[in-house]
């Protein structure tokens, strides 16, 4: 049984007064500890279907349907509860976190509300999250922006498997990171899905890390999926125009689908 | 200390920072240097300055002290000017929080609320208050802080209206924080700094306000205030300038250190923003 299934997904923007579809009738699963990736140009709709899955937007049509639940009828607090199960990580590390907070708060604050650890314990689940994403356990009391790009990415991971969830949405993860440290976060990704076995919605433009890091690829374009398919393979092959012009636009792959 | 070192960088917030000194320590003195009653009579009526050394501002038209008067007028000053502008920035940001994060129909409401306030003149509004409740340093207090909220709210508003379309505050719904707490924890301390600039804009249109409403005879009739002394010297402003002039000196020196030590925090801080 899938983990999460969108279906008919659909939600319109108003741009210059007249109704602009952001996302039109997309429909996906992710199975437990698979990684979906979610690839297309700027503007095919790839980080708002993110923001609809966690419901920090909500959807015009369609339906989510998360750990055999309705997630769309959760409201309040088991909505609160249940986001537990479901995170993200963003983009930009700097921008993803409070400007005041340090690494330590941070990370408490999902031990805390979600009443994990008691308060004496904290302290101590917070160093093994540090640990568990190859942090020294030294950096719970720097403030955020006292750290580097690569090791606030990991705080950022640690916050997101702080609450043992099933599925993490990835929004650009890596782009802001540069290509030796992507390297080293991607490792870290892919280690966390074999041992706690996380799915992860992987939403990227890249296809040279999609092919290196996901199962599944489902192409979009202006907010429709222009094809989907195992990732190699739709890589390797691609059918839509779309798909073509991406994988030409990806210096690593193209000429180059020996390996 | 860097914050500091960056705000006695500047010219003007010396000055500021050391008027404002200046002014703190004539309020925590006045009781020290003049143990007794400003208001009692200290010597011949209408003695001009630097005649007599125990005396050496002169004194007013029924022999009070004017340096006395002068001292404990500071402690009114500063007392109904820090007041007023705390109260105001606590209402202020308490309403802009709420309407910039809520949104929809509270927002309606709250900052048309804001808006009646601000159409009607700041002072007419404190001077119709006073007349109505009475006069007293409280009242006065709350009749300034009622027409100087709308300013902070407006400015918390757009600032929380910014902020809570970041990224970090979608980081604290989906760790599953509760709507107030994100407001609260999140948004607010963030909204602040340009709040906080506006503190010394306030503080000192409240000091003047409050001269402005001693000087129509609607201040604390017990305390001593700047604005009362010139009211008082009006009626002899002819024979006797010096009456409404060195109160008058004092507030312009006031309003200025208070504007230049405001420009002073705002320098500083904006560092530290860009920086960050």
């Amino acid at each position: 049984m899938s983990l999460l299934t969108v279906s008919n997904l659909a939600k319109r923007y108003r741009r210059r007064g007249r109704p602009f579809p952001a996302v039109d009738d997309v429909s996906f699963e992710v199975n437990p500890a698979e990684t979906l990736a979610l690839a297309g140009p700027s503007g095919s709709g790839k980080s708002t279907i993110a923001r609809l899955v966690l419901r920090l937007i909500e959807p015009d049509a369609g339906s989510i349907e998360f750990e055999g639940a309705d997630f769309l009828a959760l409201s309040g607090a088991a909505l609160r509860t249940r986001r537990a199960r479901l995170q993200m990580v963003f983009q930009d590390p700097l921008a993803a976190f409070n400007p005041r907070a340090t690494v330590a708060r941070v990370l408490d604050d999902p031990l805390r509300i979600h009443g994990l650890a008691s308060r004496t314990e904290r302290p101590r689940r917070i160093a093994a999250l540090l640990e568990r994403v190859g942090l020294e356990t030294g950096l719970a009391g720097r403030a955020i922006h006292e750290i580097s790009g690569g090791q606030r990415q990991r705080v950022a991971i640690a916050r997101a498997i702080a609450t043992k969830p099933s599925l993490i949405v990835l929004d650009e993860a890596v782009s802001a990171l540069d290509v030796s440290v992507r390297g080293q976060i991607l490792e870290l990704l892919l280690d966390l899905q074999r041992q706690e076995r996380i799915a992860y919605l992987f939403i990227s433009h890249d296809l040279g890390v999609i092919r290196a890091v996901a199962h599944r690829v489902v192409i979009l374009e202006a907010g429709r999926i222009a094809e989907s398919g195992d990732a190699r393979a739709v890589i390797a092959n691609p059918q839509s125009a779309i798909g073509k012009a991406l994988v030409a636009a990806t210096p690593r792959l193209h000429g180059n689908t020996a390996s | 200390m860097n914050r500091l070192h960056r705000f006695f960088r500047t010219p003007e917030a010396i000055a500021g920072a050391l008027i404002l000194a200046l002014l703190v320590a004539m309020a925590l003195a006045a009781s020290l240097l003049f143990p007794g009653d400003p208001q009692a009579i200290a010597g011949p009526a209408l003695l001009p300055p630097f005649q007599d050394w125990s005396l050496p501002l002169g004194t007013d038209r029924l022999g009070r002290d004017v340096l006395a008067e002068l001292f404990h007028g500071a402690r009114t000053s500063l007392a109904v000017g820090l007041a007023a502008a705390a109260a105001a920035l606590l209402i202020g940001t308490v309403v802009g929080t709420l309407a910039g994060f809520a949104g929809g129909l509270i927002d309606e409401v709250l900052m048309r609320i804001t808006d009646a306030f601000q159409t009607v003149p700041g002072f007419l509004l404190a001077l119709a208050f006073v007349s109505i409740v009475g006069p007293s340093l409280g009242v006065v207090v709350v009749a300034i802080a009622l027409s100087a909220w709308t300013g902070p709210a407006r400015v918390a508003r757009a600032e929380v209206l910014s902020i809570r379309e970041r990224d970090y505050v979608a980081g604290a719904r989906v760790i599953g924080m509760h709507p107030i707490a994100i407001a609260f924890r999140e948004v607010l301390p963030n909204a602040l700094p340009p709040v906080l600039a506006l503190s010394s804009v306030i503080v000192a249109a409240a000091i003047l306000t409050e001269a402005a409403l001693s000087f129509l005879g609607l201040g604390d009739p017990n305390r001593v205030t700047w604005g009362g002394m010139i009211a008082e010297g009006r009626t002899v402003l002819r024979t006797a300038p010096y009456l409404s002039i060195v109160p008058g000196i004092a507030l312009v020196l006031t309003v200025l250190g208070v504007y230049l030590a405001g420009e002073g925090v705002v320098e500083s801080s904006a560092v530290r923003r860009s920086l960050s």
